[in-house]
């Protein structure tokens, strides 16, 4: 019985939407909206990427060659902020907006207006961001925010104009992932089919769940620290000032407790669709749905109280080091879970291996890397000689590019046919799985054994013994990055047409959203689907 | 709720609002106000318009969409299924919100129980501030000596003047649902002259603070969480003074009953929030 009947609807139907540009700036579909976040995100992705390449071009040999430590500095702190804020999360919210309604039976999201606002807050952070660096050639101020992302006080506080431009940045992307937050959990309470519980809903849906009340919980602390930073810079506050009787590790305190829960942010909803594209391309029923969800809930509560192992070195007390340590450790238990579920759901299924399901166990391969080698930065006396070395940035960007990253194209490649109605070329896709997944290992595999042998990150120059590494990391650091193209451009062709998708897409799909037409119809679930059983 | 929803499914007539160039202008009035900022705080003179240019966009989007809003309530656009979606929205707001000050009392908790005693504790033979010992509140072993604000007096007054309120305000809340209209306008608006008063006292309490006490945002960790947490809450009291004083005026022009109410009551659970940040206020920065 799930079709979708079109009824007659008053108000927003096709009539009253505006076309061209206005249609973009206007629209309260959620579809739009989607697509306006996914395009944006691969946007940001190449202009964050662009970044990097610099450093890694002027990382390719020792010496400084490129450029000015500053302005090294500059791009390293901006590449993570654009590629955390304006590449990863709009993704996983683009995702949200596309699928959920389609998941759950809705006719759309539950605060449609709200929603076109939480995107349109992006741009404008995604100027303040970066306008810093186009200002400074006119001479006006010193250029970008130049601390790292982690903007650590008391450099932070020193810090030029840039700064305050990350500080009113992280501001507006902190709103606007709170607008979509909250919409988004106002969906998944108020908008589902009936018939469906919570315990039946898709993974997905899920991890998005618990991804937006992490959004709520942590994101209003991080503007609690920026704002003590801005109050510490212009108006006379010592909150990170020992004169004062304040504390630079305050800051830390508060960055974390928001950084460390933000890379389950980051990864939840990525948790959320892997299950459902293992299962479609084993032809097998997810394998243990309820234990996924309880993993979700227990990362995410564990998540927020494990903020300390970050700062290990920085002088915590020993008993506070103890707990980090345990606690941080203890998370590995839901998340093997999660692997175990991911692995028994392909155990004996029927595989194909089409690019979705190439990019969803490379995903598992890699992510696992990143696992393990955090389990060694968890272990104090370990992390005293690892950390803030290579071997940190190797590991987390095995979390972020193999497992976020990755993840999301796992969920392009998997979700592109049902939003376009064309399938893309799967030649293209399989040859751009391999050079990402070649290209990356050879751009972060050499970096833990940098890492190990006592290479500091966030350094423009560095020692001679270090130089073969680094060479091999920045030429798979570009292939990386132009094989990134090719995804682009994939995604081009599929938009501009190509073989017609299928309602279900794939062989072995189920689920609400596989039941409507590709591309979906305007108004998703004009009529609300009944779920039986 | 959902059990509701199972046993009547819902036909597909939830509002999905028509395109709005709403969100767009808010999100480019923020730009700008941010940026006049930025430039005001770095001493470029067209900073204070910008950020002119930007508030003045906020304000008027604001007013429009909320009109926007209410119009579209008023004309029936929205069942109980809307109603639901707003509810959730506002809760998790006022959760976020939560978390904001608990960021600022976790600095106060960290200062006064972590980083002073720290300070005062270190070996004399490592530190700069050799002369330093515990106390609070505290300037820290360099901030401008102040003398700390007495929690019973002006402090006791606003405690007092907000508990009135949040019990005129529920007064109100009765007054609505037992169909009293006079009792609901005159509760809303003997609480929006509660938090207006409140808003007096504290700028005078600032002043004071500032010219007699010495007690600045420079004094020391205590200056600074006794002036971030109490002007984050005054900011708090208002704007929840103007929701208020728009849902009064709204009252008076005969919105609202006793099954219709979502406006009412989101404005209502923000207001008890202010009120009950301002009790942890009142014993941790003043009395404590
Ligand atoms: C069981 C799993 C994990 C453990 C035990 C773990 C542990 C750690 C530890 C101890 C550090 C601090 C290292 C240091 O600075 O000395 C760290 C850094 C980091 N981890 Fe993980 N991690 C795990 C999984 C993840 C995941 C899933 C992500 C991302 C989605 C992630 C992202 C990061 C990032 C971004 C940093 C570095 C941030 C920075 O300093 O700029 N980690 N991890
Ligand atoms: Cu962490």
């Amino acid at each position: 019985m799930n079709t979708a009947t079109h009824t007659l609807d008053g108000h927003g139907g096709h009539a009253h939407q505006p076309g061209g540009l206005l249609r973009w700036l206007t629209t309260t579909n959620h579809k739009d909206i989607g697509t306006m976040y996914l395009s944006f995100s691969l946007l940001m992705f190449f202009v964050g990427g662009a970044m990097i390449l610099a450093v890694r071009a002027e990382l390719f040999q020792p010496g400084l060659q490129l450029m000015k430590p500053e302005f090294f500095n500059q791009l390293i702190g901006v590449h993570a902020l654009v590629m955390i804020f304006a590449a990863l999360m709009p993704a996983a919210t683009g995702f949200a907006n596309w699928m959920i309604p389609l998941m759950i039976g809705a006719p759309d999201m539950a605060l449609p207006r709200l929603n076109n606002w939480g995107f349109w807050l992006l741009p404008p952070a995604a100027i303040l961001l970066t306008l810093p660096f186009v200002l400074a050639l006119f001479g006006i101020g010193d250029g970008a925010v130049a601390t790292g992302w982690t903007l650590y006080a008391p450099l932070s506080v020193q810090g030029g104009i840039g700064v305050d431009f990350a500080i009113f940045a992280i501001h507006i992307l902190g709103i606007s992932s709170i607008m979509g937050s909250i919409n988004i959990i106002a969906t998944i309470l108020n908008m589902r089919a009936p018939g469906m519980t919570l315990m039946k809903m898709p993974l997905f849906c899920w991890g998005w769940l618990v991804t937006a009340v992490l959004l709520i919980v942590t994101l209003p602390v991080l503007a609690g620290g920026v704002t003590m930073l801005l109050t510490d810079r212009h108006f006379g506050t010592h909150f990170f000032d020992a004169a004062g009787g304040g504390d630079p590790i305050l800051f830390q305190h508060l960055f974390w407790f928001f950084g460390h829960p933000e890379v389950y942010i980051l990864l939840l909803p990525v948790w959320g669709l892997m299950p459902h594209v293992l299962s479609t391309f084993s032809r097998k029923p997810v394998y243990g749905h309820t234990g996924q969800v309880w993993s979700f809930v227990a990362i995410g509560v564990l998540g927020l109280v494990v903020w300390g192992h970050h700062f290990m070195t920085a002088g915590l007390p020993v008993p506070a080091l103890l707990y980090f340590m345990y606690s941080t450790m203890s998370i590995s238990l839901p998340l093997a879970v999660l692997f175990f579920c991911w692995i028994a759901t392909m155990w004996r299924g029927a595989m194909s291996f089409e690019t979705p399901m190439l990019f969803a166990v490379g995903f598992i391969v890699l992510f696992g890397i990143a696992g393990l080698t955090g389990l060694v930065l968890a272990d104090v006396a370990a992390d005293a000689q690892y950390h803030h070395s290579y071997f940190v940035v190797a590991h987390f960007h095995y979390a972020l590019f193999a497992g976020g990253i990755m993840g999301v194209m796992t969920g392009v490649y998997y979700w592109l046919p049902k939003w376009t109605g064309h399938m893309y070329s799967e030649r293209l896709g399989k040859l751009h799985f391999w050079l990402t997944v070649i290209s990356f290992n050879l751009t972060f595999m050499p970096q833990f054994f940098l890492g190990l042998a006592g290479m500091p990150r966030r350094i423009p120059d560095y020692a001679l013994q270090f130089a073969e590494f680094n060479a091999i990391s920045t030429v798979g650091s570009f292939v990386l990055g132009l094989s990134q193209l090719l995804f682009a451009y994939n995604i081009w062709r599929c938009i501009k047409g190509g073989e017609k998708a299928s309602n279900g897409v794939w062989e072995g799909t189920h689920g609400l959203e596989w039941e409507l037409s590709s591309p979906p119809p305007h108004h998703s679930w004009e009529t609300q689907p009944v779920i039986k059983d | 709720m959902n059990s509701a929803h199972a046993s009547a499914p819902h036909t597909g007539h939830y509002y999905v609002p028509q395109p709005s160039l709403y969100p767009f202008f808010l999100s480019g009035g923020m730009f700008l106000l941010a940026l006049g900022f930025i430039l005001q705080m770095n001493k470029f003179a067209p900073g204070p318009w910008v950020m002119a240019a930007g508030a003045g966009v906020i304000g008027f989007v604001l007013y429009r969409w909320f009109g926007a809003v209410i119009a579209e309530n008023q004309r029936g656009d929205y069942t109980g299924w809307e109603d639901q979606s707003f509810r959730q929205g506002m809760v998790w707001f006022i959760g976020s919100e939560v978390m904001f000050f608990a960021a600022f009392f976790a600095a106060l908790f960290y200062c006064r129980h972590i980083s002073v005693p720290a300070l005062a504790g270190m070996d004399p033979a490592f530190t700069l501030y050799k002369d330093f010992t515990v106390a609070w509140p505290s300037a820290g072993p360099k901030g401008a000596s102040f003398t700390p604000m007495g929690a019973w007096g002006i402090p006791a007054i606003n405690t007092a003047l907000l508990l009135s309120s949040g019990v005129t305000l529920t007064w109100a809340h009765w007054g609505l649902m037992k169909g009293r209209r006079a009792q609901l306008n005159l509760g809303l608006i003997l609480t929006v002259l509660l938090g207006v008063v409140f808003l007096g006292f504290q700028a005078y309490e600032y002043h004071h603070a500032y010219t007699e006490l010495g007690l600045t945002m420079g004094a020391g960790v205590y200056g600074a969480t006794f002036f971030m947490l109490t002007g984050f809450h005054g900011f708090h009291v208002a704007l929840g003074t103007i929701m208020l004083a728009v849902v009064a005026g709204r009252c008076l022009a005969g919105h609202f009953d006793a099954k219709r109410h979502f406006a009412f009551e989101a404005v209502a659970w923000y207001w008890h929030f202010v009120d009950v940040v301002w009790l942890l206020l009142f014993v941790v920065v003043y009395w404590l």
